[in-house]
C-alpha cells in the first residue's frame, strides 16, 4: 500500500491524452494463423521442460502446456531481456492450457517451466524465423507494448484471483499455519501488479491498506494486512472469516475494472519506476509487512512486476536510448542476484527480521543502481 | 560492461570528460531566472579563467566562482568557505572503465556546479517533462557561491580496482581514547563539497551522489555548518564549539614553500601522479559541549592555552603573537603546546574542519562537534605523531571523543582537459 502514489493514473492523464494514438484499443491480437501447423507442445514436470518444437515461423504461435509433475507450473516465452512475450501462470498438477503468442519478429527467445512458479525456471533456446507483417514505426510498438503488458496484467490477476481464494480459505478452515503458508504467495500477484491496482483509488486501501491508515469514519481495516495481524498477532477474530471473504470480493472486483484499462506507455514506465519506489519506501524498510514479516516475497514481486512492464517497453527503449536497454538488464540481474541469496530453505524467503543493516544497505545500493536507469524509461519512450 | 574486456579496462574511454567542458556558453543557473548582474557576471569571468595555474590560492570574490581546473585541486587551500557536506562513497562495481566514466561524468558536472550552473544544460526544468529532471534544481537561482568539490581516493579505492595504493594510505594506528564507528570511517572515495551556501553545497554532493548510483553508494556523509580554520591570512579566524579561536597558526594560502613543505606532495615522495596533491585525514569528533560548558573560563584557557576572548597564546598579548612555549604560561598539557610544531619537531598540517550539530543522541545531548578536515604530505609521519601526543596527553581528551576517521589520497588538480582520477588510470 502506497498512500503517495495512489494517484498516478489521476496525475497522468495529461500524458494519456497526449498519446491517445499510441493506446491499443485496435490492436487485439488477430487469431492464431496455425501456418506453423498444430500447437507446439510442452510437457512441464518437476525437473523438466520437453517443447516439441524449438522452431518456429513469426506470428502467432500456439503452445499447448500440460503439467505432468507434481507442483503447480507456469510456462513463459522471453524475448530479450526476459521480456515476457506471453505466459500461463497457475497451471496445477494434471491440467493442460493454451497459450498464444504473437511474435513478430524473428531472432532468440527462450521458453521456461517454472515449477514451484519460483525462480528462473526451466529454460530452453526457441528460434523464430522470418518476420510477421506489421507496421514498425514508434506508434506501433508504443501500442504493442501496452497491448502486451496488459496481457501480463491479466494474467497476473488471474492467478492473483486463484491464488488469494487459497489463502482465504485456510483463513477461513481455521488453518492458521497454512493461512501463513498462503499468504506472501497471494500477495506475490498483488505486488505484481500494484500500480494497476492502486489506479482505483477504492480498492487499494480495502485490499492494502494498514492499521493507522487515515480511514473516514465507519470505514474498518480491511484486507491483507488486517488477516495479517490476525494471523501473527491476535490470533483469528470471529470476524475474519468476513474479512476474507470481503478480500476475494474485493479482488475480483478488480480483475473485473482492471479489464477496461488502457494503459499509456507513460503509465507504464511510471508504474516500473513507483514500483521500484514501493521497494525503496516501503519493503526495504520493512514497514509493508510488519506482522509476518515476509517483506522480501513482496520486494521480489514488485521487482518483477516493474520488470515486466520495463520489458513491454523494451524494443522502443532500444529503438531510443539503445544504452539503457543493456543498463536495466545489468542492473535488474544484480537485484535478482541478491535477493536470490535470501532465499529459505522452502524456497520463499527468509524474514525481514533476520536481515542485518548491511543486508537492508546492500539491498537499498542495488534498488537505488536500479531506480536511477528506471526512471529515465518515461522519458525516453516519449522522447 | 562486462569486465572480461581487457581492452576496456586499461584504456579509458575517452581522456577528458566525455562531455565538452563547460565555456560559458551553458545558462547560470541565477541567468534562468532572470537575475541580472553580478552573479551572471562573475559565472562568466569564471568560465573564462578557465585554467589559471598555481591561482588556487588566491580569494574569491563573494559569491563569486573558484576556478575548477588547476594544478592544485580547489578546496585545500581555497580561502575555507563558510559551509561543508562532505560524503564518502563505496564503489558498488569495481569494473574500471566503468569507474572512470562515473568519474568523467562526476568532472562534468562538477565543472559546470562551480561555475554556477546547472548540472547539465537546463537540466532543471528545461528538457522532458515525462523525464526526471537531470539537475534536481534546488540551486536554481543561486550563484555559484565560492564551491568547491574536491575528491580523494581510499586505500580500498585501490585494492578493488588492482590498483597500486600510493604509500601514505597506510592504515592509522589505533590511538588512545578512539570510538571510531565503522559506519561513520573509511571509504573508497569521498568527495568535500565547500561553499559560502548550505543550500549549493549539498545540491553539488546529491547530485553527484545520484550521478554515480550504479557504480557507488553513499557509506556516510557529514553536514558541518562554520569553518574552525582560517586557509589564508585573509580571513578571521573563526571559534569552534568550545568557543575558542581555531587555526590562528594554521597553514596558510599565502605560505607556498611551507606548503610545499608540509601540504603538497613533491617529486621523489611517489607515486608520480601524485606530484602536487596530498592526502587527507578526516577525523569525526564528538564534542561533549555539555561537559565543557560547566567547566570554568580557567580552566577552559587553561586546557586550550589561549585566552578564549582575544585568542592570544597564554602570557602574550595579541591573537597572532607568537606562542612562547618556554615559559610556564601554557601548561604542559595544554592542546596547543601538544600540537605544536615546536613540540613535534617542526610537524604542520593544514587544517579546513567545520563545526557540525547531528541533532542530539536521545540523552538529552547536543551530538555536536568538530569534523576534523586536515591536508598533509605525509600522514603517517605527520598526523600520527600529533594525533598520539593529542590523545595520550592533551586535557581536552577528556570533552572529545573521536568516533569516525578515514584517510583518502588527494590527486593534483585537474589541468586543463583531464577528469577526476584519470591519473589514477594511466
Amino acid at each position: 500500500m502506497s498512500r503517495r502514489f495512489t494517484g498516478a493514473a489521476l496525475t497522468a492523464g495529461a500524458a494519456a491524452l497526449l498519446l491517445a494514438g499510441c493506446t491499443s484499443t485496435a490492436q487485439q491480437p488477430a487469431a492464431p494463423s496455425g501456418g506453423g501447423g498444430g500447437p507446439i507442445t510442452v510437457t512441464a514436470t518437476d525437473t523438466a521442460c520437453q517443447v516439441s518444437a524449438t522452431e518456429a515461423p513469426a506470428g502467432h504461435i500456439s503452445f499447448s502446456i500440460r503439467n505432468s509433475g507434481s507442483k503447480v507450473t507456469e510456462f513463459y516465452l522471453y524475448g530479450t531481456g526476459d521480456r515476457i512475450m506471453g505466459e500461463v501462470e497457475n497451471i496445477g498438477p494434471g491440467l493442460s492450457r493454451d497459450l498464444i503468442v504473437e511474435v513478430p519478429d524473428g531472432g532468440a527467445y527462450t521458453t521456461a517451466c517454472k515449477p514451484g512458479m519460483v525462480g528462473d525456471g526451466i529454460r530452453g533456446a526457441f528460434t523464430v524465423t522470418g518476420t510477421a507483417q506489421r507496421s514498425t514505426d514508434t506508434n506501433a510498438k508504443l501500442a504493442e507494448a501496452t497491448a502486451g503488458y496488459s496481457r501480463y496484467v491479466t494474467a497476473q490477476i488471474e492467478a492473483l484471483v486463484a491464488k488469494n481464494k487459497e489463502f482465504t480459505a485456510a483463513v477461513k478452515a481455521g488453518n492458521v499455519e497454512q493461512a501463513k503458508a498462503l499468504f506472501p504467495v497471494s500477495r506475490t500477484y498483488w505486488e505484481r501488479v500494484e500500480p494497476v491496482a492502486e489506479s482505483f483509488g477504492d480498492i487499494d486501501p480495502k485490499v492494502d491498506g494498514r492499521e493507522d491508515d487515515d480511514r473516514a469514519p465507519g470505514e474498518a481495516f480491511t484486507g491483507y494486512h488486517r488477516l495479517e495481524k490476525d494471523l501473527w498477532v491476535s490470533g483469528l477474530q470471529p470476524d475474519s472469516g468476513a474479512i476474507a471473504d470481503q478480500l476475494d470480493a474485493d479482488i475480483a472486483d478488480l480483475q473485473t475494472r482492471a479489464k477496461a484499462v488502457q494503459l499509456t506507455p507513460v503509465q507504464l514506465a511510471n508504474g516500473a519506476k513507483e514500483l521500484l519506489d514501493e521497494v525503496a519506501t516501503g519493503k526495504i524498510t520493512g514497514e509493508e509487512d510488519r506482522y509476518s514479516h515476509t517483506d522480501l516475497w513482496d520486494l521480489k514481486a514488485n521487482v518483477e512486476g516493474s520488470q515486466a512492464a520495463v520489458a513491454a517497453l523494451r524494443p522502443v527503449i532500444d529503438e531510443k536510448d539503445p544504452n539503457l536497454g543493456p543498463t536495466l538488464d545489468q542492473r535488474f540481474a544484480d537485484v535478482e542476484k541478491l535477493l536470490e541469496g535470501y532465499r529459505a530453505p522452502d524456497g520463499g524467503f527468509v524474514l525481514y527480521t533476520q536481515l542485518t543493516e548491511a543486508d537492508t544497505k546492500k539491498m537499498s545500493d542495488a534498488v537505488d543502481a536500479l531506480g536511477e536507469p528506471i526512471s529515465q524509461v518515461a522519458g525516453v519512450v516519449t522522447a | 560492461m562486462s569486465p572480461t574486456q581487457p581492452s576496456q579496462v586499461d584504456t579509458p574511454p575517452v581522456d577528458p570528460p566525455a562531455e565538452a567542458p563547460p565555456t560559458g556558453g551553458g545558462m547560470s543557473r541565477r541567468r534562468l531566472l532572470g537575475y541580472t548582474g553580478a552573479g551572471v557576471a562573475l559565472a562568466g569571468a569564471g568560465a573564462a579563467i578557465g585554467y589559471a595555474a598555481g591561482s588556487s590560492g588566491s580569494p574569491a570574490p563573494a559569491g563569486g566562482v573558484v576556478p575548477f581546473r588547476d594544478t592544485h585541486q580547489a578546496g585545500i587551500v581555497t580561502p575555507a568557505q563558510d559551509r561543508l557536506h562532505f560524503v564518502s562513497l563505496d564503489l558498488t562495481r569495481t569494473d574500471r572503465a566503468e569507474v572512470q566514466r562515473m568519474l568523467q561524468k562526476w568532472t562534468t558536472a562538477a565543472e559546470r556546479m562551480t561555475l554556477g550552473q546547472e548540472t547539465t544544460d537546463n537540466g532543471a526544468v528545461g528538457l522532458n517533462k515525462y523525464a526526471p529532471p537531470a539537475d534536481t534544481g534546488e540551486a536554481l537561482g543561486l550563484p555559484a557561491s565560492s564551491l568547491t568539490l574536491t575528491v580523494g581516493f581510499g586505500a580500498s579505492f585501490f585494492s578493488k580496482l588492482g590498483l597500486p595504493m600510493p604509500p601514505g594510505l597506510a592504515p592509522l594506528p589505533t590511538f588512545t581514547g578512539d570510538n571510531l564507528d565503522p559506519a561513520r570511517s573509511g571509504g573508497d572515495l569521498c568527495l568535500q563539497a565547500c561553499s559560502d551556501d548550505p543550500q549549493v553545497a549539498v545540491h553539488a554532493v546529491r547530485n553527484l551522489v545520484r550521478i554515480g548510483f550504479g557504480t557507488a553508494s553513499v557509506r556516510w556523509s557529514q553536514l558541518g555548518f562554520g569553518r574552525t580554520s582560517s586557509t589564508s591570512t585573509a580571513q578571521q579566524t573563526p571559534r569552534n564549539l568550545f568557543g575558542f579561536k581555531d587555526g590562528t597558526n594554521n597553514l596558510k594560502a599565502e605560505e607556498p614553500d611551507l606548503l610545499d613543505q608540509h601540504v603538497w606532495i613533491q617529486p621523489g615522495d611517489g607515486p608520480d601522479w601524485m606530484t602536487g596533491g596530498t592526502y587527507l585525514v578526516a577525523r569525526r569528533i564528538r564534542m561533549h559541549v555539555e561537559i565543557w560548558d560547566r567547566t570554568s573560563l580557567d580552566e577552559q584557557e587553561q586546557i586550550i592555552g589561549r585566552a578564549k576572548g582575544e585568542g592570544n597564546a597564554l602570557g602574550k598579548a595579541k591573537e597572532f603573537d607568537t606562542a612562547d612555549f618556554s615559559t610556564a604560561d601554557i601548561p604542559v598539557d595544554a592542546h596547543i603546546r601538544l600540537a605544536s610544531a615546536e613540540s613535534l619537531n617542526g610537524v604542520k598540517i593544514l587544517r579546513r574542519g567545520y563545526n557540525f550539530v547531528d541533532g542530539s543522541d536521545g540523552s538529552g545531548h547536543l551530538d555536536a562537534g568538530l569534523f576534523f578536515l586536515a591536508f598533509m604530505r605525509n600522514p603517517q609521519a605527520q598526523f600520527v605523531p600529533m594525533q598520539r601526543a593529542l590523545s595520550n596527553k592533551d586535557k581536552m581528551m577528556e570533552y572529545v571523543e573521536h568516533t569516525g576517521s578515514a584517510v583518502f589520497a588527494v590527486p593534483p588538480g585537474v589541468g586543463e582537459r583531464g577528469y577526476w582520477g584519470g591519473q589514477l588510470f594511466t
